[in-house]
């Protein structure tokens, strides 16, 4: 079967530091894959690597069985592959909404410049709805600099859902939040997976055992164990690695 | 007050909504508060000069400091259309005015191509050195561009236009040609902002890796408006060949770079008048100030220390987030 995702032997040296070492796996469509590890597993690197933020030392990424190694990281969106940054990253003095309409201009293949953007109507109403879904409705107008934290992390994942990606990455999309935010974060992220796959890279393990429908765990830059979250609270070797102190 | 603008001003929402009438409407009337109508053609060309020079550092949050070049690129190109080229002179006023954001244009593109690969110090240092170079060609070209004496005979006496010819020599018909350019100028610039363009251009200044990740093109998105903003400034050229009937070297100099920046900063950075208000200030100490004392450099210095220091936003900017 093909994959949506699919690394092959991928490898991240940074001069003489292997950050990541022959990690291959495939990503199934339509789950919600989670990639966990304790602190300098290389969770990170692998993110850069699949999202197009670094290039491999050595390996390839597919996409949908395509090899997309090497591509231009601003052609990532128009493939179909959208992720949403650890750091809160988005537009700071645009609007809420000017925040999301921009990304969903984005996808346009031309400018056309006798065409004030307003026009644009689609743009504005896909804008829009998609605050709605994750929460911002009544935020449009704020300035996106002025929104508490958990707004600007929502908003985020709404400037990645407008490229309308059939693959959305998030890297700890709950990373800072309060236990109240991180629940609403979550129940977001399992509604978006209905309708596209959805890779998290996440350092709370008990967060995703709970929600995801496959685990890759990776430690010192390795595949330690991938499967079902059955598998992996069942698998010695995690349990060693990443429970260690608390299974001991 | 815009998109492009760094912050959204609350106030003078008619002013925001009619950015171009608005416009328009202070050109017509420049002349009366003006003493004479020399100045209020001083203070369009360079405010058309540093609204070119905005569309770069408030759009996209480049400092250029070689805007030099493609304002005396768009000046030499003007007056070397209008000297050499030998064209009837029904089409030879247009043509020369074409020249000058078709020139700056292109120096753009050429600058562009090597400074937008770098961003913030770097950024400046090589518009910088790129412009001395091509302040450096200018000089050494004395047969096109006449060195170190300048490029004379830029006279333009009458300018055809349908159903009449207008007298370029009557001030006050000069100042309102050159109005109508700059006002028809102030209308592109107006659209680039309000277009899909603009709003690109404010996200890569917003956040450049996010607009990468959203798939937009930032390096082909920083050309661009580099080329765009050389077009205002050559366009700004050409206007100032036309008044002054000769392009002097110091057209390229370093100092008209700077000028770009004090007048932006002055007037408001990222905001659609504020350059232009900038202009007018730096161009009426300057004609004011010289008449009465050879130090007035010191005082557009200290006021435009006082004005980062006090007012970030510029004047235009300060006034128009009351």
């Amino acid at each position: 079967m093909t994959y949506v995702l699919e690394t092959r032997g991928l490898t991240k040296r940074f001069g003489g530091f292997t950050a990541l070492n022959g990690v291959s796996v495939g990503i199934k469509a339509g789950a919600l894959t989670a990639i966990i590890g304790p602190n300098g597993a290389g969770k990170s690197t692998f993110f850069n690597l699949i999202t197009g933020a670094l290039a491999p030392s050595a390996g390839q990424v597919l996409f949908e069985g395509a090899d997309i190694t090497g591509t231009p990281q601003h052609r990532w969106a128009g493939l179909g592959i959208a992720k949403s940054f650890q750091i809160t990253n988005v537009f700071p003095r645009l609007t809420a909404l000017e925040n999301v309409r921009v990304a969903a201009q984005a996808r346009l293949t031309r400018f056309d410049p006798w065409r004030a953007r307003a026009r644009l109507t689609a743009l504005v109403d896909e804008a829009h709805a998609l605050l709605a879904t994750v929460g911002l409705r009544h935020r449009a107008e704020a300035e996106a600099a002025t929104l508490a934290h958990g707004e600007q992390r929502a908003l985020e994942i709404a400037i990645a859902l407008a490229a309308r990606p059939r693959l959305l990455l998030m890297d700890e999309p709950t990373a800072g939040m309060s236990p109240e935010e991180t629940r609403t974060i979550m129940d977001l992220v399992l509604r978006l997976t209905t309708e596209r796959t959805v890779v998290l890279v996440e350092h709370k393990m008990k967060l995703v055992m709970g929600v995801s429908d496959r685990l890759l765990v990776l430690h010192h830059g390795e595949l330690l164990a991938e499967g079902t979250p059955d598998d992996i609270r069942a698998n010695a070797e995690v349990r060693r690695v990443y429970l260690g102190s608390r299974a001991a | 007050m815009s998109d492009l603008a760094l912050t959204q001003a609350p106030a003078l929402p008619w002013l925001r909504r009619h950015k171009v009438l608005a416009g328009c409407a202070a050109l017509l009337v420049l002349p009366l508060a003006a003493p004479y109508p020399a100045l209020a053609t001083d203070v369009i060309v360079w405010g058309l000069y540093a609204l070119g020079f905005n569309l770069l550092y408030g759009g996209l949050g480049l400092l250029s400091f070689g805007h030099a070049a493609l304002f005396g690129g768009g000046a030499y190109a003007c007056g070397i259309v209008l000297t050499r080229a030998g064209l009837p002179p029904t089409l030879a006023p247009w043509a020369a005015i074409a020249a000058g954001p078709l020139a700056g244009a292109a120096i753009a593109l050429l600058m562009g191509l090597l400074a937008t690969r770098t961003r913030g110090i770097y950024f400046a240092m090589v518009t910088l050195a790129l412009a001395q170079c091509a302040w450096f060609v200018a000089y050494q070209s004395s047969v096109w561009t006449g060195g170190e004496n300048g490029l004379r005979g830029v006279n333009l006496t009458t300018v055809p236009l349908p159903g009449f010819s207008l007298d370029f020599l009557h001030p006050l018909s000069r100042y309102y040609l050159l109005a109508a350019i700059v006002a028809a100028a102030l209308a592109v610039l107006a659209r680039i902002e309000a277009s899909p363009f603009g709003a690109a251009m404010a996200a890569v200044r917003e956040n450049e890796g996010r607009a990468r990740a959203c798939g937009y093109d930032v390096a082909r998105i920083r050309l661009l408006g580099f080329v765009l903003s050389g077009g205002f400034a050559g366009l700004a050229g050409a206007l100032y060949a036309l008044k002054l009937g000769i392009v002097p070297i110091e057209a390229m100099d370093l100092h008209v770079s700077g000028q770009a920046v004090i007048m932006t900063l002055l007037g408001g950075a990222g905001t659609f008048f504020g350059p232009f208000i900038g202009a007018a200030l730096v161009v009426v100490i300057e004609t004011q100030l010289s008449a009465v004392t050879e130090h007035w450099p010191l005082l557009v210095g200290a006021l435009f220390v006082a004005c980062v220091l006090f007012f970030p936003r510029g004047v235009w900017g300060t006034l128009a987030a009351r």
